[in-house]
């Protein structure tokens, strides 16, 4: 039912052209006003607090729908965030997560390579065991210096204007990788569809490459990996409480992250020159797939974490996935 | 077309079945012996009738055959959680294995209930094991193309030609051999039949093959004007490729589509416990878990769809291909790992257990239908064929 609503409005505010003049520093109020107007920003929030109470699983295809229309805004993020933030402290605007977290001499505080860090309002960052909220306003933002990148980093020259929320910091992290690897898995299927499209339109040697053994082999190898990351991250979701469990969060991250590159890879491949030319879509679902792969943990990352635990534990290792 | 990618939505085992796993583990406590991991890594190819008729007298082979047949009557969950048990702890599954899993449910579906009442029992109590004929000769990958033929005689059929690479023939007591039953090899998948033969007929004879891990897995089948009765014919003349295919997705989805080096990779964790470089491949370890995770809630989507009484044979062709896969990177992954430092002592049983299993590991996606195949399923579903 939200996953509907919320399509439809993306469909009418996150065209590719929208993404495309977000990107290069457009007003981004069309496609956010009407996911704060209609309280989609609050799936999460308890009914008592006037928010949907929407199970994580439910939130699942939501977010697949994010990545799938390449969001240039952190919607996904800033449902995670409302849902880690007490009432109190929920500030009105666009808020995304900090991928990572540092003090330095001087009380000033760096949160590297934000993902969309040149358009939130808020950022909300990891520090120990506390949640810190910090105002974008008051950041001094550094771009990246990636084409069309929203990344950021942010730096705040003090602690002025920045709410902290003790107690439940190590939830932000498997958050955030549950939700990343749900944009991934979304952004993920519609470059399969796209590729298969593709091969299936474009004409060579007299026939349609989809009809090419070697290209079908390719798309099969391509669906094969966009399913086993779908049912990865769903995965993450699949559970009664609040917050997705790290071990889960962290198979789901590092599962979409070692497909994505390979499924970017082989929908480029498939395209030709086409597919890497700005005019065309594909590049605005693969290099999110890269950035998103890289943001909040590699599997590099996940995978050592996932490994430490199975090798501190006496279990046997289908004991241990049973269990996940 | 996306149809095929949303097939795979989390399913979950039901909670029953938590209670059904802690029996299968008890029994298995009690009476799998123990075996070195090389040769527990034999897996669905360890042939032992002694404990497959332990674990019939215990009611668990024949899993989803009804009751009246002297089957287990368990549902595709408590067979998924049964095979993935048998399977973790490396027990000799293979006497039973294609009976248990093919040949049962296919002469449960098409067979006449005379057929039902003769075969049933017997492969519920492990005195039946069945081998497939599939393969021949000069037919590999193309099995429309099967030149072994059945044709019409006095009381039944006679029967001429020869199989290849078929699992056990050696030490199975009927074939369900695919053959032509009318027709000429160029009507493809017209005229193609399923008969069970009695492997001790007149006719017959089997020649083992050994493979390069020393075992003989795989025999060499001929039969030579071998008379089968009018019984031996399974299901309707002709209908022999749809029979075949009715039963893909439950061969191609299972768990022993992801463990067939499980057993290998389960030790190995065991030495880097003990060992001093547990820290160095953390990440694979981790990454491996990950995999293993992913594709067995793939393979429980599709046990979810088996349990529908639906036939999802494109999603079971993507599983096998992508399970394999997986399989078979664990032997090639550990390979290099014993390896890396030349001067480090190497477990005597792990280097055994990795040479074998890296030395079997391309059956993996030989046996079942080859990879070439199984991506030209997906790519057929995907609508490009």
């Amino acid at each position: 039912m939200f996953t509907e609503a919320i399509e439809d409005i993306l469909k009418d505010q996150c065209t590719p052209a929208m993404v495309r003049a977000i990107e290069a520093g457009g007003s981004c109020e069309s496609l956010w006003h009407p996911l704060e107007a209609n309280g989609f920003l609050e799936l999460l929030a308890s009914e008592a607090h006037g928010g949907a109470q929407l199970p994580l699983g439910d939130l699942f295809p939501i977010l697949c729908t994010f990545g799938r229309y390449a969001m240039p805004v952190p919607a996904a993020q800033t449902i995670a965030a409302r849902a880690l933030l007490p009432s109190h402290a929920i500030p009105v605007g666009m808020i995304t997560l900090a991928a990572a977290f540092r003090r330095e001499a001087g009380g000033i505080i760096i949160c590297p390579l934000t993902p969309y860090g040149m358009v939130a309002d808020f950022v909300l960052a990891r520090d120990g065991d506390v949640l810190l909220l910090l105002p974008g306003a008051r950041a001094r933002r550094q771009a990246t210096g990636v084409h069309l990148s929203q990344t950021a980093t942010l730096i705040w020259s003090n602690e002025n204007g920045a709410t902290p929320i003790p107690g439940v910091g190590a939830a932000l992290p498997a958050f955030a990788a549950a939700v990343y690897a749900a944009l991934i898995s979304g952004a993920m299927t519609r470059v399969f569809e796209m590729t298969l499209e593709h091969c299936n339109d474009r004409v060579q040697f007299g026939k349609s490459l989809g009809k090419f053994q070697a290209v079908q082999h390719q798309l099969s190898v391509m669906a094969e990996h966009t399913a086993a990351s779908s049912i990865a991250a769903e995965h993450a979701f699949h559970t009664d409480r609040a917050v997705p469990s790290l071990l889960a969060a962290a198979m789901a991250k590092s599962r979409t992250s070692e497909a994505a590159a390979l499924v970017a890879a082989i929908a480029h491949a498939l395209h030709g020159a086409i597919g890497v030319t700005e005019e065309y879509d594909l590049q605005l679902l693969t290099r999110r797939l890269h950035e998103w792969r890289v943001a909040h943990g590699s599997e590099a990352h996940w995978n050592l974490l996932i490994g430490q635990e199975v090798l501190a534990s006496d279990m046997s290792l289908v004991d241990f996935v049973c269990a996940v | 077309m996306s149809n095929l990618l949303s097939a795979f939505r989390l399913a979950a085992l039901p909670v029953e079945t938590n209670e059904f796993r802690a029996e299968v583990r008890t029994f298995l406590e009690r009476n799998l012996e123990a075996a070195p991991p090389d040769i527990r890594a034999r897996s669905w190819m360890g042939f032992n009738p002694a404990f497959s008729k332990k674990l019939a007298a215990r009611g668990w082979v024949g899993a989803t055959i009804p009751s009246q047949y002297g089957g287990a009557n368990l549902d595709a969950f408590s067979r998924f959680v049964l095979v993935e048990e048998l399977l973790a702890a490396g027990a000799p599954v293979s006497a039973h294995w294609i009976a248990d899993r093919q040949s049962g449910p296919l002469i449960l579906k098409f067979g006449t209930e005379a057929q039902r009442r003769f075969y049933l029992p017997r492969i519920c109590a492990a005195e039946a094991f069945f081998c497939i004929g599939m393969s021949e000769p000069n037919t590999g990958s193309d099995l429309a193309g099967v030149g072994t033929r059945a044709t019409r005689c006095e009381g039944g059929w006679r029967l001429n030609g020869s199989k290849i690479w078929t699992t056990n023939a050696h030490h199975c007591h009927y074939m369900i051999a695919l053959v032509r039953s009318s027709g000429e090899p160029k009507d493809r998948q017209t005229g193609l039949s399923q008969f069970i033969v009695d492997l001790s007929l007149p006719g017959v004879s089997v020649r083992p093959i050994r493979d390069l891990a020393g075992d003989a897995h795989f025999s060499a089948v001929f039969f030579h004007d071998v008379l089968l009765s009018d019984d031996a014919l399974v299901g309707a003349e002709g209908s022999g490729w749809a029979q075949v295919n009715a039963e893909l997705a439950f061969e191609r989805s299972g768990p022993e589509r992801v463990l067939s080096s499980i057993v290998l990779l389960e030790y190995w964790i065991t030495c880097l416990r003990r060992g001093s470089q547990a820290a160095a491949h953390a990440a694979t370890i981790g990454r491996f878990a990950t995999h293993l995770t992913a594709l067995r809630n793939m393979s429980i989507a599709v046990t979810a769809r088996l349990a529908k009484g639906e036939s999802p044979v494109v999603e079971a062709a993507l599983i096998k291909d992508i399970g394999t896969e997986f399989e078979q990177t664990i032997p090639a992954v550990i390979e290099a790992a014993i390896a890396m430092n030349p001067d480090d002592p190497v477990d005597p049983d792990l280097y055994r257990t990795v040479a074998y299993v890296s030395r079997i590991a391309p059956t993996y996606s030989l046996r079942g239908g080859t990879r070439e195949i199984l991506r030209g399923m997906v790519a057929r579903g995907l609508g490009l064929r």
